[in-house]
């Protein structure tokens, strides 16, 4: 018995904070992609940064760093990394790469958008034939990028009827649904290629300008809050602008694919 | 069912290779459930036992909200928890946000009520076969509830495991607290999850029957070492 | 110091508006055996428990030679139903001993002993649950017995005993009594009031109506009730 409870005691202290650990929050799209799988290791073997992921929409991403919760943000979404580094939250915004969103949809594409003139046009094309549409509906990057997307078609989606469905998941869970529902929906690149569940989905219009990705990486504001490990989430970032970064990230591959393409500015 | 084909056939392989990954979040799984059921048996047992013994005033209230709380959906505790242990919550300073610790404190929140309301449904059961020889040995309440119990032991036993199991199948409330964070916080149902939203079925289920093999596998060592415990044996 | 005399001054008891006992006045003092009779529901359970301590007044007075916790360490008490921990015999009767703060070994030692005495040796080790009715008893009472009580209270401990049994718990409750223990015990079983009683208290509708040495009592009740009960008519 007291051999049991002193293995107990041992588990619940057990130290396991290393010192040159920092939280890194990043969107679900981000982590999906597959390549944080090749550049944490890259970063730890280079700089002795061991970095905690913690995968959640933009939106919460953001709180985060308001509420000072992790040292550094990935995210994007411009506008709320305008209104971040604003409110003094973060230091600053650093351009690091961009990926692509994509509009998929059921094989058959019954609504007909595959040869659309662009990602507004096939939206419009939806909307007009309310074919059943999957919203991430969860403040995501993603759901920005969508809402914006409907704003420029002149449909408003709170009169949407049935056919649109937010669903209020990550992106996982949302194609999930989507690939359940026979729905078009909007997905970035990577997670769609990741994706092991696409059923009859299928790509059915990407390459608008409009589509276009960027993640940023903002540091979270020492002055806000003098906790966070401002430190090595300036190293990290220096690492994320290097030689090295450009070509893992520009290298970074799936089925063949390109997904990212590094377009940091040297400062 | 081919998945769940799959997903059998995929948690054998990664059991038999001792997949590094999934020994840790096993471990880390096995580690923060069983720490906090400890911590709520040794907080929720004296309670149910002294809610038995003793007629005092706000009993009643006590326990009709242990047994409100029982229904307390995970999720809010989670948040709850996710709000006080923030950077910019009254406990923010303590650090203590997307740590086993966090998912401790959560699990703990959840289950004590369930360990202290099904404790005290059978010490009640105990106490009115011990009241009049207790009352008449004179004793202590201190010694009614340390009787009480040694004695039930067994009963409490099954109410600390009815705790675990609810505790090692929650995802709502640690992945809020824990982040999920690789080789940090991600234990085997964050990792269901994951899989899950990646449409990755099979490892999902793997995951799945390993967190099932391991829930049937503490019951059975419980039940191994009460049957091996021979003194005082009722 | 001793715990005799006990006295009991116009101690009673009510419960939700009903009366329950008393009010009692008497004085319990020497050695032997104090038999309590009368019939189903007038009092005698109540009784003893009030002298016990284990029901609470609800007026009154009831006083021991010595303070309180001291008087309640040398006193023990046998249920009519026996109450059993659900623990082996050794652990049913090193209880009361552990709680006192005896030390283990000395206690099971003791409890072996007493285990002997009353004849449940042969299972010693055995939860208590397995013993027959007449053993579960013989239990209790070592376990009553185990921390030498001055004075030992018996709710109709044989009612639902053999004869063997029966006379088994008497021979024990003989030998305590010659060994100094006072006794007070209730029983419906007229047979066991005379085998056993030196004094005989007869209870009616929660009052003492007769206190006597227990062959006046037998020979000649003084009171109409006491005289009905014994012929054997039903007295309310």
């Amino acid at each position: 018995m007291r051999i049991l409870l002193g293995a107990l005691f041992t588990l619940l202290f057990m130290v396991n904070a290393w010192a040159q650990d920092m939280k890194l929050a990043v969107t679900t799209s981000f982590h999906n992609s597959g390549l944080a799988d090749i550049l944490l290791p890259a970063i730890e073997a280079d700089t002795g940064i061991r970095v905690q992921l913690l995968v959640v929409g933009t939106g919460q991403a953001i709180r985060l760093g308001q509420a000072g919760d992790v040292d550094a943000i990935l995210v994007h979404s411009r506008t709320a990394e305008n209104a971040f580094v604003e409110d003094g939250s973060g230091t600053h915004r650093r351009e690091i790469m961009y990926n692509d969103f994509v509009l998929l949809g059921p094989q058959s594409d019954p609504a007909g958008i595959a040869n659309s003139q662009s990602a507004v046009c096939a939206f419009q094309v939806i909307a007009g034939k309310k074919a059943t549409f999957v919203s991430r509906g969860d403040e995501s990057g993603t759901h920005k990028k969508e809402l914006n997307i409907w704003a420029l078609t002149g449909y408003n989606p709170a009169d949407f009827e049935s056919w649109y469905r937010a669903v209020g998941a990550g992106m996982g869970g949302a194609l999930n649904i989507a690939s359940a529902m026979n729905a078009y929906i909007l997905s970035d690149r990577a997670s769609w290629l990741n994706f092991k569940n696409k059923g009859e989905l299928a790509l059915l219009f990407s390459g608008d300008q409009m589509l276009f990705n960027q993640y940023s990486y903002l540091p979270v504001s020492p002055d806000k809050h003098s906790h966070v490990n401002h430190n090595l989430a300036v190293q990290l970032e220096e690492w994320l602008v290097s030689d090295r970064a450009k070509q893992l990230i520009n290298d970074y591959q799936i089925e063949g694919e390109a997904l990212f393409v590094f377009n940091a500015v040297p400062e | 069912m081919t998945d769940i084909w799959e997903g059998l056939l995929h948690a054998f392989r990664m059991l038999l290779a001792l997949d590094p990954d999934l020994v840790e979040i096993t471990f880390l799984s096995f580690r923060v459930t069983l720490t906090a059921v400890v911590i709520a048996s040794v907080i929720a047992l004296p309670l149910a036992a002294l809610l038995v013994v003793r007629r005092f005033r706000a009993r009643r209230a006590v326990i009709a909200i242990l047994n409100a709380l029982m229904g307390l959906p995970p999720v809010v505790v989670g948040l709850i928890v996710y709000i006080l242990l923030s950077r910019s919550g009254p406990f923010g300073v303590m650090g203590l946000l997307f740590t086993p610790t966090a998912m401790i404190i959560a699990q703990v929140i959840i289950i004590l009520p369930l360990i202290a309301s099904i404790a005290h449904q059978s010490l009640r059961e105990l106490w009115s076969d011990y009241h009049d020889l207790l009352i008449s040995l004179n004793t202590t309440q201190r010694q009614r509830i340390v009787t009480l119990i040694w004695d039930g032991r067994r009963a409490l036993l099954t109410a600390a495991l009815a705790g675990f199991g609810r505790a090692i199948g929650e995802v709502g409330a640690i992945m809020i607290v824990g982040g999920n964070i690789d080789h940090a916080t991600r234990v085997l149902t964050t990792a269901i999850a994951l899989e899950t939203g990646k449409g990755d079925f099979a490892l999902a289920l793997a995951l799945g029957f390993v967190l099932i093999a391991l829930a049937i596998m503490v019951n059975i060592a419980i039940h191994w070492l009460t049957r091996t415990e021979t003194e005082g044996r009722w | 110091m001793g715990l005799l005399p006990l006295v009991a001054e116009g101690a009673m008891v009510r419960r939700r508006g009903k009366h329950l006992i008393g009010p009692v006045d008497l004085k319990l003092e020497g050695a032997g055996v104090t038999m309590v009779v009368g019939p189903n529901g007038s009092g005698k359970t109540s009784l003893l428990s009030v002298l016990h301590g284990t029901l609470r007044l609800s007026g009154g007075d009831v006083r021991w030679a010595c303070p309180l916790d001291e008087a309640r360490k040398k006193q023990g008490f046998v249920f009519q139903t026996p109450k059993l921990l659900r623990r082996s015999v050794r652990d049913n009767l090193t209880y009361p001993l552990i709680l006192l703060g005896v030390a283990k070994s000395e206690a099971r030692e003791k409890a072996a002993e007493w285990a002997e005495r009353v004849g449940i040796e042969h299972a010693f080790m055995q939860p208590a649950r397995i013993l027959s009715g007449g053993e579960r008893q013989k239990l209790a009472l070592a376990r009553a017995l185990i921390r030498e009580p001055e004075v030992l209270f018996l709710d109709e401990p044989c009612s639902s005993l053999d004869g063997r049994a029966t006379r088994e718990i008497e021979e024990i409750l003989i030998s305590a009594s010659n060994a100094g223990t006072r006794i007070m015990m209730s029983t419906h079983n007229m047979g066991q009031a005379k085998r056993l009683g030196d004094e005989v208290i007869f209870v009616l509708d929660g009052k003492l109506l007769e206190f006597r040495a227990a062959g006046a009592f037998f020979e000649a009740p003084e009171t109409a009730q006491a005289r009905a009960f014994l012929r054997g008519d039903i007295v309310e």
